[in-house]
């Protein structure tokens, strides 16, 4: 019983805060953190702000692109004047913006009211990434986790994809603001056409996946109903827009089923693929293997699939089938932490939550925060993390951070950080250690704490 | 607080012989700044104190060992270096006292009476806890405080301008300077690397674990970590770190306006086993870095202390794993221009049955508040009230005489 009362908070929480008593009904306390619509995180850009930062930013930078040039050009007449041309360069209002959304990101994270709660937005923001690596998302992923994951992380997996789809973080990252259909008003002017980014990606990750059996005409067919969802960039409303003028007219035919035009479509297209019996099946082992292991027992994914089925989609329902499966409570921690948990619940559990450590050290690990490499997002088995060198960075940044942590008491620390799962071998060579950053250093560096 | 002297034709080599004599004789020395030239005399807020916590308990018997103690070799033969004048043998500290070998900086010092040795001191208590020793070796108190004597010691330090005085170098502030006297703290950018000895407790840690285990070792070994010659002291590029640091304190209480008093910690110094290999590194470490803060403070080493302690001792006998356990008496460095060095001060309690305490440890001779008191009180020309706040209960405790240049 003692080992449940952890195992929960590690292994679907963030782990337990310093002087955080375990939760007493492990079982009630992750059920109670899926009902209702959860307490929203305060503050945060909305869309517009981060479009509207992005376009202000690229307006300084022409113009002081601009005033360099001529600055200079005048100045070479006269007496060269390196580095004085436009002044000193300032934080640009998109970087002002991105800084604030990331600590807010991590103070969230370190003092979240649900914490299974936002591993589950975690896991659906990761599910359906958007990454900082195209320059064209901007601040963007903070607004899509308020607007389009949290409303729906314990509603409908429909109504999710559906907002995410048509949500302009996931539309710039995936080019459809650029897509137009070839026989479109604008399709048939310009010379540009149909981008097939955003439809191989939602067939391939956010649904089906490629057990799902889907061909390269249902990728094509898919963009072509998905064309005329755009968002202004640079003008009013700075947000998603609909464009009839780009979206390719005529029936469409995808996965045998007809869908008309228009600007109802691309959303029944969408819904009939979040509820295809590929998509649950896709959906459960993901979910199977975040939760519970590398890879999943069958049994796992089949009573995941099954709730999918059952529920058409009820993320709610997933979540709470998934704190119900025997194998997601056993001992012992199997499931290798990605720096994210890593670093977050050693914050949590050093009662040192700074914000502005968490994100450089997010940085340092590899996983810099809205920023996966691909659209598959951050990989979530061991074998991605846990290499060699990933391992020394773990323990310079756990002996880094440990030099901040000054007087912190170690038995409390481990009592958070692993409760019984601390290890003999662990809890006695921190007894010997020579000080008490040593001491946690070594706390943070052992396997069962890298595991959740 | 500063003097300052009208810039003639003349005046820069006659001020400059004034500067080297007034450097010999720890007077003070002059510094061309631009157009003006300030000398900095002996106001107090212009002196430079320097604390090195070297945590996890240095063995102080065997980093200054009293190579004619009939006792030393029996206790630990393991430990025990040649005397002085053999090969790899003690640097002599006078015809008593030998120096380890890897201290070849510190012994230079010492040579020019920049650095002295107190031996068979340790602070009031007798915790053998690492923790607790340390949090009342900073508190500078019989019992935990919430600050640390350095802080306190602040507090009744002048403030020198917009730059706080005191200055924390490395990733956090240590208890020894955290209290209601604001300091300031310095970080190089990027991530510190544990020692040798803690990579590998860690390695021990993970070893049985059939993932991680080998990716930590082909991780350590990428990084240059011998495998099995645990403690091979010397491989260790990231021991560089402590000499960084070291160098980086110096630069900045060099600066004129600058901090005037700053604290640092080394760590690894637990030699539980094979302590003459592991205890390497850490020594290195330590002297490189003395070395460095001397030639980074230049002509401000002349009004500079630095004191380099320890929450305690190790056992007098090594154990049976060529190592030493958590013991009382030990050694605390002092050095720097201001001090009066090439001394061992201590009286020495021997090795004997009658001379050891509890028959175990090195028994202390001498109170490590004597030897701070002195510094706050001869060196920072702190007042009586001001060095009493630091060490509270300390009053029966006298601050040691002759350790500073007059």
């Amino acid at each position: 019983m003692t080992a449940r009362r952890h195992i929960a908070p590690i292994r679907f929480g963030l782990g337990l805060r310093l002087g955080e008593a375990p939760p007493a009904d492990p079982e009630a306390w992750l059920a109670a953190q899926l009902v209702g619509p959860g307490t929203p995180p305060l503050g945060g850009a909305t869309t517009a702000d981060a479009i509207r930062a992005r376009a202000e930013s690229i307006t300084m930078r022409r113009q002081r692109d601009r005033t360099q040039a001529a600055q200079q050009g005048g100045a070479m007449a006269a007496a060269p004047q390196p580095g004085m041309a436009a002044g000193p360069p300032g934080r640009s209002p998109l970087a002002e913006l991105l800084r604030s959304e990331m600590r807010l990101w991590a103070e969230r994270r370190l003092d979240t009211p649900e914490p299974f709660r936002d591993r589950l937005v975690d896991f659906w923001m990761n599910h359906f990434t958007v990454s900082r690596r195209s320059g064209v998302v901007g601040a963007l992923p903070g607004p899509l986790e308020r607007e389009a994951i949290r409303p729906h992380v314990t509603g409908r997996f429909a109504d999710m994809l559906v907002a995410v789809t048509r949500h302009p973080a996931m539309l710039v990252y995936l080019d459809n603001h650029v897509s137009i259909g070839p026989n479109s008003e604008l399709g048939r002017r310009a010379r540009r056409g149909l981008n097939e980014n955003l439809a191989r990606e939602v067939l391939e990750l956010h649904t089906l996946s490629p057990a799902g059996g889907y061909t390269q005409g249902d990728v094509q067919q898919l963009a072509r109903i998905l064309t005329g969802w755009m968002v202004a960039m640079e003008r009013e409303p700075f947000g998603f827009i609909w464009r009839p003028a780009a979206h390719e007219p005529g029936p469409k035919s995808l996965l045998g089923r007809r869908f008309g035009d228009g600007p109802d479509s691309q959303e029944a297209a969408l819904r009939f693929l979040a509820n295809h019996p590929a998509t649950h099946r896709h959906l459960a082992v993901k979910l199977a293997r975040h939760f519970v292991a590398d890879d999943p027992p069958p049994a796992a994914v089949r009573a995941l699939e099954e709730v999918l089925r059952r529920t058409e989609g009820d993320l709610g329902a997933a979540a709470q089938a998934l704190i119900t499966l025997p194998a997601a409570w056993e001992p012992p921690l199997g499931k290798f932490r990605a720096p994210q948990d890593f670093v977050l619940a050693a914050t949590r559990a050093s009662g040192l939550e700074r914000p502005d450590f968490v994100v450089p050290a997010l940085a340092a690990l590899g996983q810099t925060i809205w920023s996966a490499p691909q659209p598959n997002g951050w990989p979530d088995k061991a074998g991605d993390w846990a290499g060699p060198e990933a391992l020394m960075r773990r323990v310079d940044w756990a002996y880094t951070f440990c030099g901040r942590l000054g007087r912190a008491d170690p038995a409390a620390v481990t009592e958070a950080a692993l409760g019984p799962f601390a290890r003999a071998e662990t809890v006695s060579a921190m007894r010997g250690a020579g000080s008490v950053r040593d001491a946690l250093t070594l706390l943070f560096a052992s396997p069962e704490f890298m595991r959740r | 607080m500063t003097d300052r002297m009208p810039c003639t034709a003349e005046a820069p080599h006659a001020s400059f012989r004034v500067s080297r004599r007034g450097l010999l004789l720890g007077l003070g020395a002059t510094m061309a700044l631009g157009g003006t030239r300030a000398a900095f005399g002996q106001a107090p807020g212009e002196r430079r104190f320097v604390v090195v916590l070297l945590r996890g308990a240095l063995d102080g018997l065997y980093a200054v060992q009293p190579y004619t103690d009939p006792k030393l070799t029996e206790l630990r033969a393991p430990l025990r270096l040649p005397e002085p004048g053999q090969p790899e043998g003690l640097l002599d500290l006078g015809g008593r006292f030998g120096l380890h070998p890897a201290l070849s900086g510190l012994h230079g010092m010492y040579a020019a009476n920049q650095a002295l040795v107190v031996h068979a001191v340790a602070g009031p208590y007798r915790s053998r806890s690492h923790f607790e020793a340390q949090d009342l070796l900073e508190a500078g108190a019989e019992q935990r405080l919430t600050s640390g004597w350095l802080n306190r010691a602040l507090q009744a330090m002048p403030s020198t301008g917009e730059v706080r005085p005191g200055l924390a170098v490395g990733s956090g502030v240590p208890l020894l300077l955290r209290g209601s006297a604001p300091v300031g703290s310095y970080s190089p950018p990027g991530m510190d690397r544990p020692s040798d000895d803690l990579m590998h407790r860690i390695a021990a840690l993970q070893q049985a674990d059939p993932q991680l285990g080998p990716a930590f070792r082909e991780g350590m070994r990428a990084r240059g970590f011998a495998e099995t010659a645990l403690g091979a002291g010397d491989t260790d590029p990231q021991r560089a770190s402590f000499p960084r640091l070291a160098a980086a304190a110096g630069r900045l209480l060099a600066e004129r306006g600058g901090p005037r008093v700053a604290a640092l910690e080394l760590g690894g110094w637990d030699t539980h086993a094979m302590q003459a290999n592991r205890v390497v590194g850490p020594m290195r470490a330590l002297d490189a870095g003395l070395v460095e803060l001397r030639d980074a403070l230049g002509s401000d080493w002349a009004r500079t202390a630095v004191l380099v302690i320890t929450e305690f001792g190790r056992t007098a006998r090594a154990n049976g794993n060529r190592g030493t356990d958590h013991g009382t008496g030990g050694i605390a460095f002092l050095l720097g221009g201001a001090v009066a060095g090439g001394r061992v001060v201590t009286d020495w309690p021997g090795l004997g049955p009658d001379g050891l305490l509890e028959n175990r440890d090195l028994r202390p001779t001498a109170d490590l508040r004597a030897v701070a008191k002195a510094l706050l009180r001869d060196h920072l020309r702190l007042d009586p009230r001001a060095v009493a706040q630091a060490f509270p209960g300390s009053d029966g405790v006298g601050a040691m005489r002759g350790l500073l240049q007059t």
